[in-house]
């Protein structure tokens, strides 16, 4: 049996409609960002994670409610694949006081700490550490919860990937290394930058290390599974190389001279969200009235989400220093 | 009351919080077997064991994140990083995770965590290992920067840091680990931050310090006392954020001269923006325009002679308040 039929069959209708919805609402959310970008909207640095979606999908849904996240810039589709609210999240695009960080983190920066989701890191490589030291509390305090790091192929030459690797090992600590391969790194091919290959980074410091095609969610799925299962059961950390594919540029003031457009084409043939639909449509459990119906409910959580982001009010400037540091209630 | 050396109030400081708080652990170069560079953590190993005294790879940047890391997900970590030198490794965690986690999040995260390290020249390390960067620690909103001048506060900030919920950067000035000083034995002594300490009164000109500049400070003014019949009160600043200007503020009108003393290069450094306070709170009452005693700006060079040069030193503070007076 292939892993398409495996995990086809565990998942079942219900689950795997629930992977392609979040999929497209992430597309269409991304494309929505794009607009209001281009109307001054949205402002300072956008990554679009158009593309890519198959990764966030795949990975949140292996996880628990208690487990912790630190992710990328890249980090719309993290954190509306966890569940965080589409509305607080495009109003935190706009820089609104209802934003998940309060309009003071941006698009790179979001937070929902309710949900474990502890943030987009800006500064390339800079939260491996942190997830070992996520990994590292939840050890000590004899919780079950582990710590998922999502980063890009950017991250490996930096000195923090190896440093936080190695201690991670070390120090056995439940931390799942997720390396979103999507080629490049801004406009550098990760192959010029990068003297070996990066399962073998992890290989070299004692972690078990897969590769998977990341723009299919169902080998994400199962190779988030087997790493959520590895940590869990107290073996430390555990590597996974995902193969994807932005379509879009690195953000929005990229003019793309690094890459032609026939590969961006040849790519978009693998889209994760046509061949999820395709795999649902071949077992039987989706029909074109059922695909539209979830283009339509998508379609309907954007325009809602852009509105509620639109009509929220600017943070108070009198809340300028607030939470500067955190400081004993007094009274 | 127990006379003890600087080293010894911090590590005891670390033993009474560890026993007080289960969530307190401690990670850094060398802290376990070999007993911390400056035998700060010396025998904490042996009695709170591996799990909470951890000997790491030397990965400045990296121990910062785990730290900050391990500090979001509930606990309170102490990270030593042997030296202020080494800590331009992990500036990066510094400024960009723990000082801004609190403010970006809205709130919703914050990193309580304590980062000790060891500061300043005189040792003929030469001019990669002997940095004096409280200042520069002090310029980024978001942390809390402390650096003891005595056992007793040494004891009292460390202790008082781990009842912070925010990044702490303790500053130890390497010449104050030997020194000794009377140091109150009661497990809930704590110093406050925020609150500089006037160690001595005078009426004629205020010195300022912090760290190990307090010293100089204070050998001057009583040189200044016995030779130059000239009363200066001496201010201790402690933690350089929070900072007490006021304290600095009400001398400087008592006495309408300040000086300034640092170890750190005097080109940007923390006493231009003392210097500043005063001007735009003090003008009026200045008698003469605030004076700076800081280390030339030079790498500190390895030759003892060319070191001492370059350091600020008590003569050079008694000339700076001489030349007030003649002016
Ligand atoms: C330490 C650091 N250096 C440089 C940058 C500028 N920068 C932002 S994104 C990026 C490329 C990172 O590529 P990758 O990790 O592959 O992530 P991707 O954008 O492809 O998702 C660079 C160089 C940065 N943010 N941080
Ligand atoms: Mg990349």
């Amino acid at each position: 049996m292939t892993t398409e039929t495996t995990a086809r069959e565990t998942l079942g209708a219900e689950r795997l409609g629930m992977f392609l919805y979040q999929m497209m609402l992430i597309r269409r959310f991304e494309e929505k960002c794009g607009e209001l970008y281009t109307k001054g909207k949205v402002r300072g640095f956008l990554h679009l994670y158009t593309g890519q979606e198959a990764c966030a999908v795949g990975m949140m849904a292996t996880l628990d409610e208690h487990d912790k996240i630190v992710t990328h810039y890249r980090d719309h589709g993290h954190a509306l694949a966890r569940g965080l609210d589409p509305n607080r999240v495009m109003a935190e695009l706009c820089g609104k006081a209802t934003g998940v960080s309060g309009g003071r983190g941006g698009s790179m920066h979001l937070y929902d700490v309710s949900k474990g989701f502890l943030g987009g890191y800006a500064i390339v490589a800079a939260h491996l550490p942190l997830a070992v030291g996520l990994g590292m509390a939840a050890r000590m305090k004899k919780e079950d919860s582990l710590a998922l790091c999502v980063f890009g192929d950017g991250s490996v030459g930096e000195g923090e990937f190896h440093e936080s690797l190695n201690m991670s090992v070390l120090w056995k600590t439940p931390t799942i290394f997720f390396c979103e391969n999507n080629l490049y790194g801004m406009g550098v091919p990760f192959k010029e930058s990068l003297s070996t290959e990066i399962p073998k980074l992890a290989a070299a410091y004692n972690m078990p290390a897969v590769s998977v095609d990341g723009m299919d969610v169902l080998a994400v799925y199962e190779a988030m599974q087997k790493a959520v299962a590895h940590c869990r059961a107290g073996n430390g950390p555990y590597f996974i190389e995902a193969m994807t594919y932005r379509y879009r540029g690195h953000s929005m003031s990229d003019p793309e001279l690094y890459r032609l457009k026939d590969e961006v084409d040849q790519y978009r043939k693998q889209d994760c969200i046509d061949r999820l639909k395709a795999t649902m449509q071949t077992a039987g459990y989706l029909s074109e009235a059922q695909f539209h119906e979830l283009t339509e409910r998508v379609e309907q959580v954007v325009h809602d989400a852009a509105e509620f982001a639109e009509n929220s009010p600017q943070p108070g400037l009198d809340t300028l220093f607030d939470h500067l540091t955190k400081e004993p209630a007094h009274g | 009351m127990v006379e003890m050396r600087m080293r010894d109030a911090l590590r005891e400081a670390l033993r009474e919080e560890m026993i007080r708080d289960e969530t307190i652990f401690l990670m850094g170069e060398d802290i376990g077997a070999y007993g911390g560079s400056y035998a700060v953590t010396k025998g904490l190993l042996e009695e709170f064991g591996e799990e909470r005294v951890i000997d790491t790879p030397i990965a400045e940047s990296g121990i910062v994140g785990v730290g900050i890391g391990a500090a979001m997900g509930g606990l309170h970590p102490m990270v030593e990083l042997m030296t202020i030198n080494f800590s331009f490794l992990a500036l990066d965690q510094i400024v960009n995770s723990a000082a801004k986690l609190h403010h970006m999040s809205n709130g919703q995260i914050h990193v309580p965590l304590v980062i000790r390290m060891a500061s300043g020249g005189g040792s003929q390390l030469g001019a990669t290992h002997s940095h004096s960067l409280e200042g520069l620690y002090a310029h980024f909103p978001g942390l809390k920067v402390v650096c003891p001048s005595s056992s007793a506060d040494a004891k009292g900030l460390l202790k008082r840091a781990f009842r912070d919920q925010n990044t702490v950067i303790f500053i130890e000035h390497t010449a104050n680990y030997t020194l000794k000083g009377e140091v109150p034995d009661d497990p809930d002594y704590l110093v406050e931050f925020g609150v500089a300490n006037v160690l001595r009164e005078g009426s004629d000109v205020t010195i300022v310090g912090y760290s190990g500049s307090v010293h100089q400070a204070m050998r001057a003014a009583e040189m200044l006392e016995t030779q130059e019949e000239i009363s200066a009160e001496v201010i201790d600043l402690r933690t350089l954020r929070p900072l007490d200007m006021d304290t600095v503020i009400a001398s400087v009108k008592k006495t309408n001269r300040a000086v300034i003393v640092e170890d750190d290069w005097l080109f940007g450094g923390f006493g231009g923006e003392l210097s500043a306070q005063i001007m735009e709170r003090a003008f009026d009452w200045l008698d003469a325009p605030v004076a700076r005693v800081s280390c030339k700006d030079v790498p500190l060079p390895y030759n003892r002679n060319l070191e001492f040069a370059a350091l600020p030193s008590e003569e050079d503070v008694v000339e700076a308040v001489l030349r007030m007076f003649k002016e």
